[in-house]
């Protein structure tokens, strides 16, 4: 579902990062450990096409992320791909249906008021529809978060440290959603993280 | 187009979840309402004046080119050229003073093969803040002017109304009033005894004659020569009259009267002697007399004087070029060419029209400013949203047209708020402008150039917008991202 093979990136010429090959399976949890620094927000960004490689390559599915032309990888991105932030961040001006909606829309799809407020609910927001994000507890914004990246049913969501800014019991909470829902949706789940609170729930594991 | 735009936004500010790109725009401009507010304020102004002075300026200019009426020279007493047209033609500023007829009999005379026509006029008295124009009843013909109800005035102290007067004033055929002295209302100054009689009312024709209350030259005499003498006599009378003295208040005390003998006989080639005006006079004096009611010309009263004179000639040449200089040079009347008059009056008002419009033009380019620093500013703190609705699928052409969209939302916002201050401006001031200067204004027309201002107004808020816009096509969404 998600393979990479001799992946390389560089912001300067002289400090050249490589990346392990690995191959993730549909319906699988992956965890990628690293301490900061060690390149992992940057790994993230070039699974999710925010960045492109200095060279190796980058399938997710059939498609080949390289290949793709800009608009069309925005297109694939917002369809294929969900992200979960650490911090969470919002169009502050919509409320958080109209933030989900906009999600829906911009990958193409129609917006669906019921699936909105389906997830909402299932991931106990229900009623915070029409609160502006800012209304919000962090806690509640990650959850918010996780809705934005599940809502289009995307097959592979990435989640970079969504739990570093959350105390222990917030933490449980949100990995669990990542999981269940991820489960409940069949799709493929990569936390990026250097929380050791999670070592232990995640069998696979990647290091940098 | 404004419309258009309201309809869009009804549908927009609905509880639906579809979210177009106008829809997006305007959420993330009502976000910040004060910030909205500010350019908003700013560009209204901008277009607001832009708008009220082509208002301004489009209604003055037809009046006043209404208001020409071929009139090619008008004769009057000493003094500025400007007040002379504007207070006979325009009837907007104080006469000048008075003229004999004695001095212009040349002109008068219907057989002068230079005059079209030359029309006289005493000014000086007003009804209730309306003026009250002794002269003759070719006046009418000037404005193509036609009585409505009743007929003209064929005696002395009958008035023909004009349109807008005669509403304001609730004068109706038959109404009778008394005169007050000087052009402002002032009880003090009532010709007491002295009653017009309306007979007539005129058609409204635009110019403005329709503020005017006409009535036989004779009739201005009459009141002032008989001031507090108790109810007015017949015609006769005003004949005897000629020695009593002047009303000290009149306009009269200007009067050059004592130059006037020689200067006609200097004047120039149109001038027939005053012996031979004489001469006609005394032939159709007997046949006039003996109808008590009907008016004698106003030949016949060389010793009386009048305000002004218009003229109309036949054709242009060397001697009615030549007409203006000499009448200024060898009399101690001036002339004055309505034509060269109000030129010079639209180069003086555009002195301060100017101002103003520069004034607007730097308020409109403040305005666009404002919108460019807002927008510049808010993307700043919209950075990470930019960037995270690139994760989610937009394009960035997508984040370039929403900025642009803001830019021009509040672009033709502004034009709305402005063009309803202008014109609520305008409908707002026509009741005060009409009382000061007896001319209707109106804010219930639209002008073409305001189509264009429309076009201008869009053109600020894109040229405003476009920068911030640029920047948020090129945000870097790993780096904006990676930032938190």
């Amino acid at each position: 579902m998600l393979t990479t093979k001799q992946l390389q990136f560089s912001y300067t010429r002289h400090q050249v990062m490589n990346f392990p090959d690995f191959n993730l399976q549909k319906g699988e949890h992956w965890l990628l450990l690293g301490q900061s620094g060690s390149g992992k927000t940057t790994l993230l960004h070039l699974l999710g096409g925010l960045l492109s490689p200095t060279s190796g390559s980058i399938q997710i599915g059939t498609t080949e992320l390289g290949q793709l032309r800009a608009s069309a990888l925005d297109q694939f991105r917002g369809k294929n791909i969900g992200i979960v932030f650490q911090k969470s961040h919002f169009v502050r001006a919509l409320n958080i249906g109209e933030n989900l909606a906009l999600a829906q829309q911009l990958a193409g799809l129609k917006p669906n008021r019921g699936r909105i407020i389906e997830l909402l609910e299932r991931l106990n927001i229900g009623d915070k529809l029409r609160l502006k994000p800012d209304r919000l507890s962090i806690g509640e914004q990650q959850r918010a978060a996780i809705a934005r990246a599940l809502i289009n049913q995307a097959p592979i969501i990435l989640a970079d440290e969504p739990t570093s800014a959350l105390d222990d019991y917030n933490a449980t909470e949100v990995i669990n959603l990542l999981e269940e829902q991820a489960k409940a949706l069949g799709s493929t789940l990569l936390v990026v993280t250097h929380d050791k609170r999670l070592k232990d729930r995640f069998p696979n594991q990647i290091a940098l | 187009m404004a419309l258009a735009v309201g309809n869009t936004m009804a549908l927009a500010l609905g509880k639906h979840t579809q979210m177009t790109l106008l829809n997006l725009s305007w959420k993330n401009l009502s976000n910040k309402p004060l910030t909205m507010l500010l350019s908003l304020v700013l560009f209204a102004l901008g277009v607001g004046l832009i708008s009220f002075l082509l208002l301004v300026n489009h209604q003055i200019n037809e009046k006043f080119e209404k208001n020409l009426a071929g009139i090619d020279l008008v004769i009057g007493a000493k003094g500025s050229p400007l007040q002379l047209i504007l207070s006979s033609m325009y009837h907007i500023d104080a006469p000048t003073g008075n003229i004999p007829i004695k001095g212009v009999m040349p002109y008068l005379n219907p057989k002068n093969p230079f005059i079209k026509s030359a029309i006289p006029l005493s000014l000086g008295d007003s009804y209730r803040g309306y003026r009250i124009v002794g002269t003759t009843a070719n006046f009418l013909e000037l404005y193509q002017a036609k009585v409505r109800t009743g007929r003209s005035f064929k005696a002395i102290m009958e008035v023909l109304a004009g349109a807008t007067a005669a509403q304001e004033l609730g004068l109706k055929v038959g109404s009778t009033f008394q005169s007050s002295h000087g052009l402002i209302e002032d009880d003090n100054l009532v010709h007491e005894g002295h009653a017009f009689k309306v007979v007539g009312i005129m058609q409204p024709t635009g110019a403005s004659i329709d503020q005017l209350l006409l009535t036989p030259a004779q009739s201005i005499w009459e009141v002032h020569e008989h001031a507090g003498m108790g109810a007015a006599p017949a015609v006769e009378e005003t004949e005897e009259a000629e020695h009593e003295h002047e009303d000290e208040e009149h306009a009269a005390e200007d009067s050059i009267a004592e130059n006037h003998a020689e200067s006609t006989e200097q004047v120039n080639g149109i001038a027939l002697t005053n012996q031979e005006q004489d001469h006609q006079n005394d032939d159709e004096a007997p046949h006039e007399q003996d109808e008590a009611h009907h008016l004698k010309s106003i030949l016949e009263y060389p010793d009386k004087e009048i305000t002004a004179l218009l003229l109309q000639f036949n054709g242009h040449n060397i001697t009615t070029l030549n007409l203006q200089r000499m009448i200024n040079q060898n009399t101690s009347m001036q002339a004055a060419t309505p034509a060269i008059e109000i030129t010079r009056l639209y180069s003086l008002m555009g002195v301060g029209q100017d101002a103003l419009r520069w004034l607007a033009f730097i308020i409109m380019g403040v305005s666009g400013l404002s919108i460019f620093i807002s927008l510049f500013s808010s993307l700043r703190d919209r950075r990470y949203e930019l960037a995270l609705m690139r994760t989610m699928g937009a394009s960035p052409g997508k984040l370039f047209a929403m900025i642009i969209m803001e830019g021009l939302l509040l672009a033709i916002f502004g034009y709305i708020i402005g063009l309803l201050i202008s014109h609520g401006g305008m409908e707002l001031l026509a009741g005060e402008m009409k009382a000061a200067y007896r001319y209707t204004f109106t804010g219930r027309t639209f002008l073409v150039e305001e189509g264009y201002l429309l076009l201008g107004a869009l053109a600020v808020g894109f040229v405003a917008a476009v920068i911030p816009a640029i920047q948020a096509r090129n945000t870097d969404i790993s780096e904006t991202l990676a930032e938190g």
